[in-house]
């Protein structure tokens, strides 16, 4: 077997808070991502999804267990990767093209070449002319493509996407996935896509991973999605395929989802 | 505000001036009015000066030239220590807010010399730097500093996390990081509190000019003062509050500039 793109192995965090009481929000989970692959990780709220992806990242330490980056020990920042966060994560003070090209900036490519990338990039999202504007002028949706280019320019090996679109309208939503799938399509890269909605989790991915409700969080299913791409997320939610599938991993999740809900109305 | 309700609140603040230059004129004139309260009708002009002669020396000083010399001193007092003030600021709160052990260290301190009257320090910097342009310009930085200094430490603190985890993910090093996120985001809040800051170097020009110098209009004022020549004392003092809200406008116009980045109520504009 080739090196998986991305491999969590065992991979256990627990946060210690100050005053000592210890939360174990992911517990003995291995996850592998093999290059080229399209994979969705569902769960109930508060299950430790965006945990996960900062210990695939690099930002956080696991506490017990291993990352493993095309077989290599990861140690630090995870260098290939990219990552489109939940939240704003842009820089105010810089333009749109300022956010896009940031990355090569820092990489020290030139000024003009960045631009002229940059520039293509926000024609590819569908952002041409919107170069000089400041993120506080743009839509929601807007930014969120803004941060999509800003990932995807410096062409990372893995990306990892928390929960990217959900704060977004349920149309500017399926638009966003299919340029998401359209561009992964055409330079099939590792994706890791958080979400909490297992609709866009099929209708995007090769493989669908369930994790239980937090604490102690843990995959308790994996469900290939053997839907034929290229696929219309609106389109495929329609397809008998795709319903039966939903039924399968929505019954996997259901308790989860009832245990997490019960836990949070306690 | 609609616009006639502005229109008609215009009228009604130059009525109000000229009421007060009314009453001013009225109570001080020896000839107008027959001495109320003092027994010599001339004591009232003596304490509080007359409007018209005010004026008059106002018109003197710009119709002879006199006083720019004096204005250029204190301004450029006060774009010295803007600047210096600001870059000591800016370059101690961005050490401060990221080393820890350097911000534990010189907490104590900073609260104190914070908390001191710094005007105080303006005879010793007298002493130190002499009477010329030098000690004003350090009495306008130990103002200056300490706004700058405290907006920068909260500016590089309130940086958002996930821009922060972004940068670093795009490949910032701990340099680009300083110069793409932590100074822009400090700036900011330097540029938040540029009214205050250009408005404390120009106290800190004038009082030093105040308390010993050769030039500036703090020192036309202390020799009006030392003559008993009521009227200079408050034309000066009508020449630097015209002068400090030109100053204040100037800042606007390069808040606006400086700041486009950021939205301002009302004017957020989606798409």
């Amino acid at each position: 077997m080739s090196a998986a793109a991305l491999a969590l192995e065992g991979v256990r965090v627990t946060f210690v808070s100050q005053d000592g009481a210890r939360y174990t929000a992911v517990h003995d989970t291995t996850l592998r991502v093999a290059p080229g692959e399209f994979v969705s990780v569902v769960g109930p709220t508060g299950c430790g999804k965006s945990t996960l992806l900062n210990v695939a990242v690099g930002l956080l330490q696991p506490s017990a267990g291993a990352v493993r980056v095309f077989g290599a020990p990861l140690s630090g920042l995870n260098r290939k990767a990219g990552y489109l966060f939940q939240s704003e994560a842009l820089m105010p003070w810089r333009t749109a093209l300022g956010n896009v090209i940031a990355g090569l900036e820092f990489s020290g490519i030139k000024k003009e070449e960045a631009k002229k990338r940059g520039e293509a990039w926000l024609q590819r999202v569908g952002l041409g002319g919107f170069g000089a504007r400041y993120p506080h002028q743009l839509s929601g949706g807007m930014r969120k493509r803004v941060a999509l280019a800003q990932t995807l320019i410096l062409d990372p090996e893995i990306i990892l996407m928390d929960e990217p679109f959900s704060a977004l309208d349920i149309q500017t939503r399926h638009l966003m996935e299919n340029q998401l799938l359209e561009i992964w399509s055409a330079n099939r890269k590792s994706v890791v896509f958080i979400t909490h909605d297992l609709e866009e989790a099929i209708s995007l991915s090769d493989r669908v991973v369930v994790l239980s409700a937090g604490p102690e969080a843990h995959p308790i299913g994996e469900f290939a999605i053997d839907l034929p791409r290229p696929r219309d997320v609106a389109e495929v939610r329609l397809a008998p395929r795709f319903i039966e599938l939903h039924t399968q991993i929505w019954h996997a999740m259901k308790a989860e989802v009832l245990k997490s809900y019960a836990r949070q109305s306690q | 505000m609609p616009a006639r309700a502005s229109k008609s609140l215009r009228w009604w603040q130059l009525g109000l001036f000229a009421a007060v230059l009314v009453v001013w004129h009225v109570g001080t004139s020896p000839t107008l009015l027959p001495p109320i309260y003092f027994d010599n009708p001339d004591k009232a002009a003596f304490f509080f000066g007359e409007p018209l002669k005010v004026f008059e020396r106002i018109w003197d000083w710009f119709s002879s030239g006199s006083i720019y010399r004096h204005l250029w001193v204190t301004l450029l007092e006060t774009l010295m220590a803007f600047v210096v003030g600001t870059v000591l600021g800016l370059a101690m709160g961005l050490w401060l807010a990221l080393s820890p052990t350097a911000s534990a260290l010189f907490d104590p301190y900073i609260k104190a010399l914070n908390s001191m009257p710094r005007v105080i320090l303006a005879p010793i910097f007298g002493v130190w730097f002499g009477l010329g342009m030098a000690s004003k310009v350090a009495l306008g930085v130990t103002l200056v500093f300490f706004i700058v200094f405290f907006n920068v430490y909260q500016g590089v603190r309130e940086v958002s996390h996930t821009v922060l985890a972004n940068a670093r993910i795009l490949g910032a090093s701990d340099r680009q990081l300083l110069r793409h996120v932590y100074v822009p985001s400090a700036m900011s809040w330097v540029f938040a509190s540029l009214h205050n800051s250009v408005g404390l170097a120009f106290v800190g020009a004038v009082v030093g000019e105040y308390l010993g110098s050769a030039e500036g209009v703090g020192y036309v004022i202390l020799q009006a003062e030392g003559s008993f020549d009521i009227n200079s004392v408050f034309a000066g003092i009508v020449v630097l509050t015209v002068f400090a809200l030109v100053l204040d406008w100037v800042v606007t116009l390069a808040e606006h500039r400086l700041l486009v980045w950021q939205p301002r109520g009302g004017e957020t504009e989606k798409i």
